[in-house]
């Protein structure tokens, strides 16, 4: 099967996500996803999937691929991707992890809005749980939950200070399983390979962590037959050929 | 005691909220974990962490703390800032660590 390198950017959040803007609807990311030549997103909301399905169809209409995640936030306060090979095993994921949360509800005043939208981008409810919350599963037990659930688990944005695991633990815990370490869109890998060399043990990723559509990049590329859920796991594994690097970081402006 | 009399007895910079410092200071808490900030402190209370980000101002405006003392000389992004002063937060930033920071507050009296 011929292997192709393209480009694939996983960690992007819609309207569902508290913290993103309101632009962040269906259809204007996978045009925007489209428009830098992306083959693939990943729609990783706060503990949720309920706009994977809807990202999903909009992917279909505009040929590019979704891949359907969840962000969850470990009792750390630690951000870890999940990523499943359908909308179906991720929405069945999601319940296990509503079990996990907090009671209470959000409270969009503070926090901003949950919304739950359909392909075209139309309104379909305001999820009311407080997404933004740590779950009573520490990072270990996340791990082995999206792994149980035949799932990939990737560490956000590690080197970032807030929700990052460099970040808030200092160090990589030993016994934790990921598949992938994602950096944020402004590291160096090689600067951070310096400095944790433990890192040389993971496939790196980069992605934009995009809650404005302006943020979605081309940073990562994937060499893979097709852009799809086992081609990404092979490529994360780097075996039969497939592989994963970091081609591109956005230089941060100098202010 | 008011977030302006905590100001000035430790120096600290007024990162958002300076029209707001005459508000009464009830006591302290002190974690960087947001679930137990939203747990554990009470209204009134000054909050001490090293935490920056915009998750900060609206677990401060929720839970109704006095104001939030930014440690470690980390300085919130311009985000975070904006929301500070829509929410009508205050923000404190010290070049102190969070140790230190407490200590000096308890010696002015503040108890947890």
């Amino acid at each position: 099967m011929q292997l192709r390198w393209l480009p694939m950017d996983l960690h992007v959040h819609t309207v569902l996500s508290a913290c993103a803007e309101l632009e962040m609807l269906p259809g204007p990311i996978v045009e925007r996803a489209r428009a830098l030549g992306l083959a693939g997103i990943g729609v990783t909301d706060h503990n949720s999937a309920e706009n994977v399905l809807a990202v999903s169809e909009a992917g279909r209409r505009a040929g590019v691929a979704v891949f359907a995640g969840l962000e969850l936030q470990a009792k750390e306060e630690v951000h870890i991707l999940a990523f499943f090979p359908g909308a179906g095993q991720a929405l069945r994921f999601q319940e296990e992890v509503y079990r996990q949360l907090p009671a209470g509800q959000n409270d969009p005043r503070r926090f901003g809005h949950q919304l739950v939208v359909s392909a075209d981008g139309e309104l379909l409810r305001e999820n009311t749980r407080f997404l933004q919350a740590p779950l009573a599963w520490p990072l270990r037990e996340c791990a082995e939950a999206i792994h149980a659930h035949g799932g990939l688990a990737i560490a956000a944005h590690i080197d970032r200070p807030a929700y990052g695991l460099l970040g808030v633990l200092g160090v990589l815990p030993p016994g934790l399983f990921l598949d992938a370490v994602e950096l944020s869109r402004h590291a160096d890998p090689a600067e951070w390979t310096a400095r944790e060399p433990a890192l040389c043990q993971f496939t790196l990723i980069s992605s934009s962590d995009a809650h404005r559509l302006a943020e979605i990049a081309a940073q990562t590329w994937f060499r893979v037959a097709e852009p799809t859920f086992e081609e990404l796991k092979l490529a994360l594994q780097g075996t039969a050929g497939r592989e994963a690097h970091i081609l591109a970081v956005e230089r941060r402006h100098v202010q | 005691m008011t977030v302006q009399q905590i100001v000035d007895a430790l120096g600290l910079k007024v990162l958002s909220g300076d029209g707001l410092l005459e508000r009464a200071v009830s006591g302290g808490y002190a974690s960087d974990l947001l679930s137990y900030v939203m747990a554990k402190a009470q209204p009134g209370e000054v909050w001490v962490t090293l935490q920056a980000h915009p998750n900060v101002v609206a677990v401060a405006s929720l839970t109704d703390v006095a104001c939030v003392i930014i440690t470690e000389g980390i300085q919130p992004d311009e985000v975070t800032l904006a929301k500070a002063r829509q929410e009508g937060v205050i923000l404190l930033g010290t070049n102190e660590d969070t140790f230190r920071t407490v200590a000096r507050l308890a010696a002015l009296g503040l108890e947890g």
